[in-house]
C-alpha cells in the first residue's frame, strides 16, 4: 500500500542526489544544525538549504528553529518501520488465513468420512 | 531523549473459503478450533494463551521467544454479531513495551454455497523512531531501496 504513495516517489526524487544523501546519511547519525550539514559540503549555504527544502517536502527530513538555530533531523524511521510493520502483519494475517482455509478443508473432509 | 511517535496504517484482506459461512465462523469462536490454525505452528505453543468469545471478552496470545524477543497479543472483543460480524482491539507488546494498537474487523459474507470473508485492520505503530540504531537501519534500508530502484 505504501509502495504505491506519492510519498515514495517524492523520497526517491530526494534521494537521488549524492549531496543530498550524504546530508541524509548525516542525520542518520543524529540532528545537526544547518551550518554543521554545510561545513563538509562543497557548496555554499543557500545551496545547502535548497536541498534541504527538497529533503524536508520528501518528508524524510524534518527542521525545527530553535533560537537562532536550525535543526534538522531524519524522518524516514517512522515511514519505513511503519511500512515494515505493515507488510509483517499484512503477511502474518495471510499465512494466518491460509492456516484457516486448510484447517476449514480437513474438518469437512474428517466430517464426511464419519 | 524519548522521540515520541505515532504512525497511522490500514490494510484489508478478502479471502474466499468454499465452507459455509457457520462453519468459517466457528472456526473464531470456538476456542479449541481456534487454537488449531490461530498461531504459526513453526513458533510452537505460545506459553500464554486464553480467550473469553463475547463482547468484553480478552484473548491473549503469546510469550515465548521470537528473535530474541518476547511478543505479547492482547485483544478485547468489542463487537459480535454470529455469522456476520467480529470487530475486536488488539494491542503488542515487544518485551513489555507497547508497539502497536489496533482494531481489527472481520465481515463474514456468503458467497454462492460458500464464504467471503474481509478483514480489516487499521492500527497506530507507537515510537517507533526513538531507537538510534533501527532509525539507521531505516536510512539503510531506504538507500538500499534506491539503489534497487535506480538499477532497474
Amino acid at each position: 500500500m505504501l509502495n504505491n504513495s506519492p510519498g515514495l516517489d517524492q523520497m526517491f526524487q530526494a534521494l537521488a542526489d549524492p549531496t543530498r544523501r550524504a546530508i541524509v546519511e548525516r542525520l542518520s547519525r543524529g540532528p545537526a544544525s544547518v551550518s554543521e550539514l554545510a561545513r563538509p559540503l562543497p557548496m555554499s549555504l543557500p545551496a545547502v538549504v535548497q536541498h534541504l527544502q527538497v529533503l524536508e517536502q520528501s518528508g524524510l527530513v524534518r527542521t525545527e528553529k530553535l533560537g537562532r538555530v536550525r535543526t534538522c533531523s531524519l524522518d524516514s524511521g517512522a515511514l519505513s518501520l511503519a511500512e515494515q510493520w505493515i507488510n509483517d502483519r499484512r503477511l502474518a494475517r495471510n499465512r494466518q488465513l491460509d492456516r484457516l482455509g486448510a484447517f476449514l478443508d480437513a474438518e469437512a473432509i474428517k466430517e464426511k468420512k464419519s | 531523549m524519548t522521540q515520541r511517535s505515532a504512525t497511522h496504517a490500514t490494510f484489508a484482506i478478502e479471502r474466499v473459503y468454499p465452507h459455509e459461512i457457520a462453519r468459517v465462523f466457528r472456526a473464531f469462536a470456538d476456542p479449541a478450533a481456534k487454537k488449531k490454525w490461530f498461531a504459526p505452528p513453526q513458533e510452537g505453543q505460545p506459553d500464554r494463551h486464553s480467550m473469553d468469545f463475547r463482547v468484553g471478552g480478552r484473548e491473549v496470545n503469546g510469550g515465548g521467544m521470537h528473535g530474541g524477543h518476547v511478543y505479547v497479543y492482547t485483544a478485547v472483543y468489542q463487537d459480535i454479531v454470529p455469522d456476520e460480524r467480529i470487530v475486536y482491539s488488539y494491542d503488542m507488546t515487544m518485551d513489555d513495551v507497547r508497539i502497536s494498537v489496533s482494531v481489527a474487523t472481520l465481515e463474514f459474507r456468503p458467497q454462492g454455497a460458500g464464504t467471503r470473508l474481509l478483514l480489516t485492520e487499521q492500527g497506530v505503530f507507537l515510537d517507533g523512531h526513538d531507537n538510534p540504531e533501527q532509525r539507521e537501519r531505516g536510512t539503510k534500508g531506504l538507500l538500499e531501496m534506491l539503489g534497487r530502484s535506480l538499477a532497474n
